[in-house]
């Protein structure tokens, strides 16, 4: 009863309040989202790589960063059931551990990217002119580098390390940003209801914030967590250059990089964090793919 | 008739890149008059609009709003004195914002209170029950959305309305109903019209002088009595009457 009633304040054809509205929105998009299994997929992996963070002390048997030199390099088993490194470490309890350094990652270069890259996208489609030339052209010089060779110079410049590893990989990652941004904004700048918003006196900064924005919204979402994969990579890719989180940190990059002298003889030092990696990448890519279709529709 | 015109234009001129849009266009509509401007597609009578509404900067000649010459930059008051509903309510409505969003958006711009008895004093004026509140555009029927359009339109009480083409996306029994409420508002609140449109029957039934354009020029001026005696003085006037009825007889 209370389940149906609910169902039906959230679906209703008039709702009454600002929140309503809202929240029966999201409830609908999310009708859409759950009928694609894939997407689903996507979304589980990403929640569970969630709670693994947040609960990794109790899903870890051992200290990731405790060293016993004796068991070094032990094939799966019950004990360790992913064996252990050259340094003896449990390399099950580095992987949960790791889903935390990844998930800093993510978030610091999101928070760092999407922001700048809306703003300067919107910004530049709209004003247009001279504003527009200066920004694209530092797009472009940007986008003239290889991501990974952008990003291997800043972190070369920045000296190695987790933080710096973020600032390079933000730095490198906003372009596309605000290229999509752009796009976006040239198409929603000539709408009636934007003409309707200034025939109402409203500044520049208004429009651009408060109805060129939340249009651009979506496919930089979507964008975003198909990029996540790609940055995931980057990262995994700067620590297996030694680059990115430094020993004795839990970085899957870096695990995988530690294996690799061993990889014939010991696969499972570098096969599991590579199948980390492998899944994550995937679950925010089937995400992703999922968003686009319920939020990208029109 | 009043001494100062609600909107007088003079020697209107607008240029896009090579082309000549509008031509020395002038003339004046009193204060509570409706004035229809027609023409075919491409005739600029969507132009002329624009840069009365102040959309289009890149003009040269004279524009007066209720006796104050207008700059291209237009100012604050200007906005609460006249507004515009475009042609395509499933364009002119922003696809994300409610229609209290939509509505509320004018008054927290121009800093006005009472913002709930002013969104609901407007959606009844134009007939949108209060339940349709915080609906999205995508919940709303053309007819409905139009109704919207008009209402934000008025929600900042504007003397002027500049209408361009506000009934042309509309099925026929739904332009009906939409013509209907312009006409009444316009008695009700003692508003300025300019039409623009395509559709001499709308205008005929709206408008009480009208100015065909051709190629951006105004070719005639008539009142609405000239067009029912169908007594155009100039040839193209009469081809596009011609070909009105001709479609009417058809259809």
């Amino acid at each position: 009863m209370a389940v149906t009633s609910r169902t039906a304040w959230l679906t209703t054809d008039s709702p009454t309040s600002r929140r309503q509205a809202r929240l029966g929105q999201l409830y609908r998009q999310w009708l859409a989202f759950r009928r694609n299994r894939l997407a689903l997929a996507g979304l589980g992996i990403v929640v569970a790589l969630l709670l693994i963070a947040a609960f990794a002390p109790l899903l870890a048997p051992q200290d990731p960063l405790a060293q016993n030199l004796p068991g070094r390099l032990q094939p799966p088993s019950w004990q360790h059931l992913f064996g252990t490194d050259s340094l003896g470490r449990d390399i099950y309890s580095r992987i949960v551990y790791g889903t935390r350094v990844t998930l800093v990652i993510v978030i610091l270069v999101v928070i760092l990217v999407g922001p700048i890259g809306l703003l300067i996208g919107a910004a530049s489609g709209y004003l247009g002119g001279w504003v527009d030339r200066l920004l694209m052209r530092i797009t472009d010089v940007f986008l003239a580098f290889p991501r990974l060779v952008l990003a291997l110079a800043f972190v070369a410049a920045l000296g190695p390390g987790l933080e710096n590893a973020v600032i390079a990989i933000a730095i490198t990652a906003w372009p596309p940003y605000a290229r999509v941004a752009r796009a976006e904004t040239l198409i929603i700048r000539s709408q009636d209801y934007i003409a309707a918003v200034r025939l109402q006196g409203a500044s520049q900064w208004r429009i651009v914030w408060k109805h060129v924005v939340p249009m651009c919204l979506p496919s930089l979402i979507v964008r975003t967590t198909l990029d996540m994969a790609g940055i995931i990579l980057t990262a995994a890719g700067l620590g297996f250059l030694g680059l990115g989180a430094q020993p004795p940190i839990p970085e899957w990059g870096a695990m995988i990089s530690a294996g690799r002298e061993q990889i014939f003889d010991q696969w499972w030092v570098a096969t599991f964090p590579g199948l980390a990696i492998c899944i994550v990448a995937l679950g925010f890519n089937l995400l992703g793919d999922g968003l686009r279709d319920v939020m990208d529709q029109r | 008739m009043t001494a100062t015109p609600a909107i007088a234009v003079e020697k209107l001129n607008v240029f896009f890149g090579d082309s000549h849009v509008v031509k020395d266009l002038s003339f004046t509509v009193s204060p509570g008059e409706s004035y229809g401007i027609v023409g075919e597609s491409g005739s600029g009578k969507s132009t002329v609009l624009r840069v009365l509404a102040g959309l289009n900067r890149d003009w040269s000649g004279a524009v007066a709003i209720l006796g104050e010459s207008q700059p291209k930059l237009r100012s604050k008051a200007f906005y609460r004195s006249s507004q515009m509903v475009f042609q395509d309510p499933y364009g002119s409505l922003h696809p994300k914002k409610t229609v209290d969003d939509t509505l509320a958006e004018p008054l927290t711009i121009h800093g006005l209170g009472d913002a709930q008895a002013r969104i609901g004093r407007a959606m009844s004026d134009v007939g949108l029950p209060a339940s349709f509140r915080f609906r999205y555009p995508h919940q709303l029927s053309g007819g409905q959305r139009q109704r919207v359009a008009i209402a934000r339109a008025l929600v900042l009480e504007p003397t002027i309305l500049l209408l361009d083409e506000p009934t042309s996306a509309l099925d026929v029994s739904i332009q009906a109903e939409v013509l209907n409420l312009l006409t009444s508002l316009r008695h009700a609140r003692k508003l300025t019209y300019i039409l623009v449109s395509h559709d001499l029957a709308v205008v005929a039934h709206m408008c009480e002088r009208l100015l065909v354009m051709q190629f951006g020029a105004g070719v005639e001026e008539m009142t609405a009595a000239t067009l029912a005696a169908r007594a155009p003085k100039t040839d193209y006037a009469r081809q596009l009457l011609t070909a009105s009825e001709g479609f009417r007889r058809a259809g």
